[in-house]
């Protein structure tokens, strides 16, 4: 029973977070930008886009720049997450169809992303005690600002419990993802009894939906936003969209 | 933290000297401490020639809330920039108004959610569903109210949009607030009257073609007396090579004027034709601070008539801070292509950029003893620094103007760094807030520059400011004598560049040498930076 409402719940959230990541990606992709409004100085290139991009993904330039505390928490929780991300794919991967290299290269990540565990929770903790203390960051905090942080500290200590007090059966909780993963549909593997897994997976299924609906869209935002994307060339390029096009025309508003 | 009490780090200089307080000091919170400060509201008037409606309609919040769902499909910046806030607070003492009034909805992400709020409650799911969860709220008089009094206390400087992680310009929320206000009749006055004034006049003074002739032939006398020669500023002149567009503040403010003698000299000494319009009169365009893409548009379209009609070949812009975002980052879009002018040059080209250019060619020679009664410091005007470039390179819109500065003055300091550059703290007066009605947060919102120039004076014996802006000009000549400087600390780049410039027809008073550098021979291109 409790097999049958985790295998259903996990397929509807999936489709969820796919299907509305992609309908806002596409949102984002279709709106216009009718101007050139790129933060100076910004790259005259479209190669110095991407480095910067990549700059403030990868190491969160800007940031770095306003406040250090934040940076260090917020990197570590970000990093710390993507490895252990990272060490999940094993619970849902079938290595028969994996190739070599790069399933070594997730046996390599196995025991880093253990220790990520820590510098996510620690992160998190940190971001949480700013929240709280910091009279700034508490007077723009709505609710659900502090119950995201929440949420991801149990979904990070519930995995830590898993890990270092009360294993699970780590085999069986693998066959339940596969007979998931390989559609073997009302014949699923049976979840492992346990406590804290199902408090992760609980958690792990709330933090799916509301993905595409709260400000966890920062993470597709942040490749959007007209301020980092656009290259520095206004006086060469003119920009037109359709609306702009429009007015110019007089057919427009 | 340590970020709890940043006020420890402030315990005075090393040197035992006075105490100067950290120019980013943050302050202690008051909340709605600016709350009551409401500039005047546009006359039905000034909202119905800019095309919005003249009095607020019955059904304003329908008219609202339809207005934001058009601008999400019409901006990306608006739509992604309102999903995308974590909250995480990296903007929060990057606020010149915060950290002048310690208005907490002066910090850039609270004024955001002021909009924010609304937008959640009407367009997104959680803020339908449970809107205290998400901090989302319903659209009332009062809501209204609050959009009116805190957008406008933003100046635009996106000096939070440095460092958001994504990004965020709060500039960008603002200019949407203030065009959702304009479509329920709830415009400021000081902006809509002004925009009303370009589409009839063509200036933002409302001065007329020969009034603008008349004040330049006075201006042509005046620089007869100071220099011994005939140095034109000529207006409409057909057949000119280059356009000269300037924000009209130049033709009647001080120290504006000084720097448009200095363009003149310039031009005058490379002998190059140029001329001013009458109805081209004006840099600035004050349809950005609404953000109403129309407006801002008609307001261009007056530059590109003008060009056509003069048959000019190259377009150069004044000293004007937001009207140099427009003109860079903006005019091809607006009122472009501009293929009919001459493809070698930029268009339009900055006036610091084409002296910088003349400088390099060595077209120019300076007597920089000129200004040694001066120790410079420059001022980074918000728009110039983070919306615009001078030059081939990213950040040549810091260098350039100090690089001139440098050519014409022996002595020169630049303020902390976290005050110039990208970083550089707004005069406290751009982006339609430069009205007597405002004052109290022109003052307030100066504090962070007046502090860091107050440092720059005690550390170097730093005497004046430069600035290529209109509005900081106009702004620190207000607000310097509140924090005790003289309201001629203020300078313009190209009042330095006259003072300096040695004009190669002016008659010698005496037979010396020809000034290569710091040596006083010539006297010729002097000009009182008080006068």
């Amino acid at each position: 029973m409790i097999t049958t409402i985790y295998a259903l719940a996990f397929y509807f959230a999936t489709i969820l977070l796919i299907v509305g990541l992609a309908y806002r990606i596409y949102e984002y992709a279709t709106v216009p930008a009718p101007l050139n409004i790129a933060t100076t100085p910004a790259p005259t290139t479209v190669p110095g886009v991407w480095l910067r991009m990549f700059r403030e993904v990868a190491l969160f330039e800007s940031l770095f720049k306003s406040n250090k505390w934040t940076w260090i928490f917020g990197y570590m929780f970000h990093v710390g997450l993507a490895l252990v991300l990272i060490r999940h794919l094993r619970y849902f991967l079938d290595p028969r169809y994996v190739p070599d290299l790069l399933w070594t290269g997730l046996e390599l990540v196995q025991p880093i992303g253990k220790y990520a565990g820590f510098a996510m929770i620690a992160g998190l903790v940190g971001l949480a005690l700013r929240r709280i203390l910091v009279n700034r960051v508490r007077y723009i905090s709505s609710p659900s600002d502090h119950l995201m942080l929440l949420l991801l500290i149990v979904i990070g200590i519930s995995g830590m419990v898993m890990q270092y007090i009360d294993r699970t059966d780590i085999i069986s909780l693998k066959n339940f993802f596969m007979s998931l993963a390989y559609f073997n549909l009302f014949d699923w593997q049976p979840l492992p009894d346990s406590l804290p897994l199902m408090v992760h997976l609980t958690l792990i299924l709330i933090l799916m939906i509301i993905f595409p609906f709260s400000k966890l869209l920062h993470a597709p935002g942040v490749f959007f936003s007209p301020t980092r994307n656009q290259v520095d060339n206004p006086r060469e390029k003119r920009r037109m969209v359709a609306w702009t096009r429009a007015i110019e025309s007089g057919s427009g508003k | 933290m340590s970020e709890l009490d940043k006020s420890e780090l402030d315990d005075g200089n090393p040197d035992g000297g006075v105490s100067l307080p950290d120019p980013l000091e943050l302050p202690e919170m008051k909340p709605d401490a600016m709350k009551d400060l409401h500039s005047f509201e546009a006359a039905p008037k000034h909202e119905t020639d800019l095309g919005f409606p003249g009095e607020q309609p019955d059904d304003w919040q329908d008219v609202v809330i339809n207005k934001i769902g058009d601008l999400r499909q019409r901006y990306r910046s608006f739509r992604v920039y309102l999903d995308s806030c974590v909250k995480c607070g990296a903007c929060t003492d990057k606020c010149h108004y915060y950290l002048g009034t310690g208005d907490p909805k002066n910090m850039p992400v609270a004024r955001q959610d002021l909009l924010r709020s609304v937008y959640r409650r009407y367009f997104t799911l959680p803020g339908k569903i449970a809107p205290w969860l998400v901090g989302a709220r319903d659209l009332t008089e009062e809501v209204l109210e609050e959009w009116y009094s805190y957008y406008h206390q933003c100046s635009q400087c996106r000096r939070c949009s440095v460092y958001c992680p994504y990004g965020i310009d709060t500039a960008e929320i603002s200019m949407a607030a203030r065009e959702i206000m304009d479509s329920v009749g709830k415009g400021q006055k000081y902006c809509n009257e002004i925009i009303g004034k370009v589409h009839a006049v063509g200036n933002n003074l409302g001065m007329p073609g020969p009034a603008i002739i008349a004040t330049m032939e006075d201006f042509e006398e005046e620089l007869k007396e100071d220099t011994g020669i005939d140095i034109k500023i000529p207006v409409d002149k057909k057949g000119a090579d280059i356009l000269l567009v300037t924000p009209s503040a130049d033709f009647f403010a001080e120290p504006h004027i000084d720097g448009l003698f200095g363009y003149a000299k310039v031009f005058h000494e490379l002998g190059v034709d140029w001329t001013l319009s009458t109805t081209a009169s004006e840099a600035g365009n004050f349809g950005m601070f609404i953000g109403s893409y129309e407006n801002m548009r008609k307001v261009s379209l007056r530059i590109r008539e003008a060009a056509l009609e003069l048959g000019v070949k190259r377009i150069v812009f004044g000293e004007c801070g937001h009207a140099w975002r427009v003109a860079y980052a903006f005019l091809n879009t607006l009122a472009g292509p501009w293929d009919f002018l001459d493809p070698a040059y930029p268009v339009p080209q900055h006036i610091c950029e084409f002296t910088h250019d003349a400088i390099r060619k060595g077209k120019l020679k300076f007597d920089k003893s000129q200004n040694d009664h001066l120790t410079m410091t420059f001022h980074d005007s918000c728009n110039v620094a983070r919306a615009t470039r001078m030059g081939d390179k990213p950040g040549g819109q810091f260098e350039i103007p100090r690089a001139v500065i440098k050519a014409v003055c022996n002595n020169y300091y630049d303020m902390d760094d976290n005050t110039i550059g990208e970083a550089t703290v707004c005069c406290g007066g751009g982006g339609g807030i430069l009205t007597d009605d405002l004052m109290d947060i022109r003052v307030k919102g100066a504090q962070p520059r007046m502090r860091a120039l107050r440092k720059v004076t005690e550390e170097h014996g730093v005497t004046n400011m430069a600035a290529i802006c209109a509005i900081c000009k106009s702004q620190f000549s207000k607000v310097l004598p509140k924090y005790d400087f003289d309201m001629e600390t203020i300078m313009s780049v190209h009042q330095l560049v006259g003072n300096a410039l040695i004009m190669s027809d002016a008659p010698r008073e005496e037979d010396s040498e020809p000034v290569s550098d710091g040596a006083s021979g010539e006297e010729t291109a002097s000009a009182d930076p008080a006068a």
